[in-house]
């Protein structure tokens, strides 16, 4: 736990020049762009129910959050979506036209591996293999600039995939062994298994630490039950707030692959949205005035099956829902071809049917936010993407 | 599966590549480590001397009390005084085992590597104890190193002479009861403290180097051995102690105890340092130092409970060969029981931390990082805290605390590093036929590379070697 406690020593005030090696231009753009990416797969049906489609409730089964006004029912968006229970600060955010919700999208990846889907959401390519480099690093490359100073920050240990090229960017993190997340440990403890001594050895270090806990004595281990975004959003805030600070920042959030026991209005993946939520909020506050020119693209490489599987989860799908929230989203609207939730609409006879393109909405982003004229976009960001326009409309300056 | 035996448990873990490369001869391929002797890794031979640094240490101390002398008044040293000590000790530790574990990393001779690891944890000094903390990993280099593949006889030898052995067991303040010393000290009146032998590296020696605890020796064979030893001392140091280079092994004639011992029954004639290496040449023929360093080495390469036939063989092979470590080694590579468990051991978290460096084709680059991460999973280099060494079975290292440490340490690891790898596939690669099927999966399914990597260096597997 010492990466909160460190972040709350230093407050929200942030000394930039007191970190060794950054140091940041003044740009051409004032924008502000932040990817968030949600490693593991968000159940989009969960987290933006479609609690109008007549197909939802049956084909969700014991997974279907109630209607709007029903106890511990979705927060209603237009009539026909709703958001998750959890997600109270997007709610008001939509109801201030500042959150866009996009449903029924996905990348171009039609498989379902987490390394190789995220790695096509970070390429900006087609396939795992596309390309070295990643859309949001190409992209950087393309901003007019008064030194080499860098533009872009990855909020973590190391840069990922996605910021990661020929443009010069900078990573931060704070010092101090991680969080071993929840998740994490209850895979460990399927690892394990079969395994007797490991097994038993990993039973008795948990329990230790739950007495540990129970003693006050939580802040000792730096191992949480979850692994909380909140921190690394509210110093990304802080980072892009700064006036000399990056345009560009990347959150990683993990801990989405919910394929047991995911939980309904509460449980497992209510928590994880919730400090989803409270970290965007974060992230937010602390951009203060500059949240007006911002905007915050969060997305996961697929969505889950449509249907509940044997462990109360869902396993990995393909149509997923995304979000662009900030001061610049044109927003309080849910954008969305819905493909339906019948068996014989889904994909493949189990996933939600994708119907839009995920870098029609980064170019569209790209585009009218950012400022890089589309021919750059399709020649040099996504290349080969001549085909996928960019979507307009998606910020309040298009 | 014999393949993966000699790169992960007689090496120090594959590396992507290394599988396929050593092959069906992994036999071959052992044994061309150790075949006679080798030049040093570049890193390790531009290390300064012990003899450099304790001479440098030494100098600083004269000058700590001379300045108590002059300063009546002043009970601390200066912090001048106390900022050189501080200048001196920790690179040169620091330099030392960044060397230690950045050829570890990255050795094409693992098997060797390894085994000079394990000679150096059968000799091991302590680095919490300030005088030996520079000169831990001068003892490694300089003393076990240049006989890893040669003459146990030799190793012993070159071990009992380091400055770092005589200082971390006392042996330059053992001075005989008859010396010549001894007798000033009781004619110029400084009877209160009578001069005395120290058994401490005389009954080491006997019982962690060679014979072992159950040799067959006897107290007195511990008292009259610490006597032949007296006078085995360090050069340099204030007044009478001038004699000898700063820094280096000297024989004090005037402190060692003259006379006739008897050792284990045989008696050794007064020959000054000659006397003393006399009775190591012998310990080292000792039918029961063959067998402690049989089991030792058994317990190591083949299990925490040796096989009886395996030491048997090994302690035969040592005695056949007068202590010829690579004909040894040679009978090890040999033993059958040596290759039917493909995860037979629980590694340390120094195997751990080498192994997790070598998957990842990568060697250290933050000395803190390096020590922190040894420290925290509970074996700070060179620091084992006893002359008898880190232990070397599973129940000395399978602690619960000790496993959610080394979860920790991967999670962080994972972190850094996951977004570069491929874990399934580096989990094949370095794990090879010792994968199961079940760790597999939950490799593959994992959901981000960085919580797959992490998965791959907790795994059952990988904890074992």
């Amino acid at each position: 736990m010492q990466r909160r406690r460190f972040l709350q020593a230093t407050g929200s005030g942030l000394l930039l020049s007191a970190l060794p090696g950054l140091s940041f231009a003044r740009v051409a753009t004032d924008a502000r762009l932040v990817f968030v990416i949600l490693r593991g797969g968000l159940d989009g049906l969960a987290a933006v129910p479609p609690y109008g489609d007549a197909n939802y409730a049956r084909q969700r089964g014991s997974l279907a959050l109630g209607s709007p006004g029903a106890a511990n029912g979705a927060l209603d968006l237009d009539g026909f979506f709703g958001l998750h229970p959890s997600l109270t600060g997007l709610h008001s955010r939509f109801n201030q036209n500042e959150l866009l919700v996009l449903h029924a999208v996905a990348t171009p990846y039609r498989e379902r591996s987490h390394f190789d889907g995220q790695d096509v959401l970070e390429n900006g390519g087609t396939d795992a293999a596309a390309f070295r480099d990643g859309w949001l690093n190409r992209a950087l490359a393309e901003l007019p600039r008064t030194d080499d100073s860098q533009l872009g920050i990855a909020l973590g240990s190391t840069v990922p995939l996605a910021l990661r090229g020929s443009a010069s960017v900078t990573s931060w993190a704070p010092s101090g062994m991680p969080n071993v997340n929840g998740d994490t440990l209850a895979r460990i403890a399927m690892l394990y298994e079969s395994d007797e001594l490991l097994s038993t050895r990993l039973e008795q270090g948990l329990a230790a630490d739950a007495l540990a806990d129970s003693g006050g004595m939580s802040m000792s281990r730096g191992r949480g039950g979850r692994q909380s975004l909140q921190p690394l959003a509210r110093a990304a805030g802080n980072f892009l707030a700064a006036e000399k600070g990056p345009r560009i920042a990347m959150l990683e959030a993990t801990g989405w692959d919910t394929h047991a026991n995911q939980g309904v209005a509460t449980g497992g993946l209510a928590n994880r949205l919730w400090d989803l939520d409270r970290s965007l909020e974060l992230l937010a506050n602390s951009l203060g005035p500059i949240w007006q020119n911002t905007v915050v693209i969060v997305a996961t490489e697929f969505g889950r099956t449509v249907a509940v599987n044997g462990t109360r989860g869902t396993d990995h799908g393909t149509g997923a829902a995304a979000f662009l929230l900030g001061g610049a989203v044109n927003g309080g609207r849910v954008l969305s071809d819905w493909p339906g939730l019948a068996p014989s609409q889904l994909y493949q006879g189990r996933d939600l049917r994708p119907t839009i393109d995920m870098r029609q909405i980064f170019k569209g982003v790209l585009r009218d936010h950012i400022s890089i004229a589309e021919r750059q976009l399709s020649a040099r960001v996504f290349p080969g993407s001549n085909g996928i326009a960019a979507r307009p409309g998606l910020t309040r300056n298009a | 599966m014999e393949t993966v035996i000699a790169a992960n448990r007689f090496g120090l873990g594959a590396r992507p590549g290394d599988l396929p490369a050593i092959g069906n001869d992994y036999q071959g391929w052992l044994l061309a480590q150790v075949d006679g002797p080798a030049a040093l890794p570049r890193i390790i031979a531009d290390l300064p001397p012990s003899a450099d640094v304790l001479a440098e240490f030494q100098s600083m101390r004269q000058d700590m009390m001379k300045q108590r002398q002059t300063a009546a008044a002043a009970d601390k040293p200066s912090p001048d005084v106390v900022n050189k000590a501080r200048n001196i000790l920790g690179p040169a530790y620091r330099d030392q085992l960044m060397a230690r574990y950045t050829v570890a990393a990255g050795t094409e001779q693992p098997f060797r590597e390894r085994l000079v690891h394990f000679w150096s944890n059968h000799f091991a000094v302590s680095a919490d104890k300030p005088t030996v903390t520079a000169l831990a990993g001068g003892l490694e280099n300089e003393a076990i190193r240049p006989h890893v593949s040669g003459y146990f006889a030799d190793m012993l030898l070159a071990v009992e002479q380091h400055p770092a052995m005589l200082l971390y067991l006392d042996n330059q303040a053992s001075i005989g009861p008859n010396s010549k010393a001894a007798q000033r000290m009781q004619r110029f009146g400084r009877g209160r403290r009578k001069a005395d032998i120290n058994e401490n590296l005389g009954r080491e020696i006997l019982e962690l180097h060679t014979l072992g605890v159950d040799g067959g020796y006897s107290q007195a064979d511990v008292t009259n051995f610490s006597k032949v030893l007296t006078g085995w001392s360090v050069g340099g140091g204030p007044g009478r102690l001038r004699q000898g280079q700063p820094g280096q092994f000297v024989f004090r004639s005037v402190i060692h105890e003259p006379g006739k011992q008897t050792v284990l029954g045989k008696a050794y004639k007064e020959n000054g340092i000659r006397q003393g290496e006399a009775v190591l040449h012998d310990l080292a023929r000792h039918p029961a130092t063959a067998r402690h360093l049989a089991t030792k080495l058994a317990r190591h390469f083949i299990a925490d409970e040796p096989p009886a036939t395996a030491v048997d063989r090994l302690a035969s092979a040592y005695l056949k060969s007068d202590g010829y470590l690579p004909a040894v080694y040679a009978a090890l590579v040999e033993s059958p029981e040596a290759w039917d468990n493909i995860l037979a051991k629980y590694k340390t978290p120094s195997d751990f931390v080498i192994s997790s460096l070598r998957a990842l084709s990568v060697t250290p680059d933050q000395p803190q990082q390096l020590i922190g991460s040894l420290m925290l999973m509970g074996q700070p280099g060179y620091r084992p805290g006893s002359p008898a060494g880190w232990g070397d079975t599973a129940a000395d290292w399978d602690g619960a605390d000790g496993l959610m440490k080394r979860i920790e340490w991967a999670t962080a690891v994972g972190y850094r590093a996951g977004n570069f790898v491929d874990p399934p596939r580096l989990a094949e690669n370095v794990l090879g036929s010792a994968l199961s099927e079940h760790s597999g999966t939950w490799i593959r399914r994992a959901e981000t590379r960085a919580q797959g990597l992490t998965l791959l260096l907790v795994s059952p597997e990988f904890q074992r070697r």
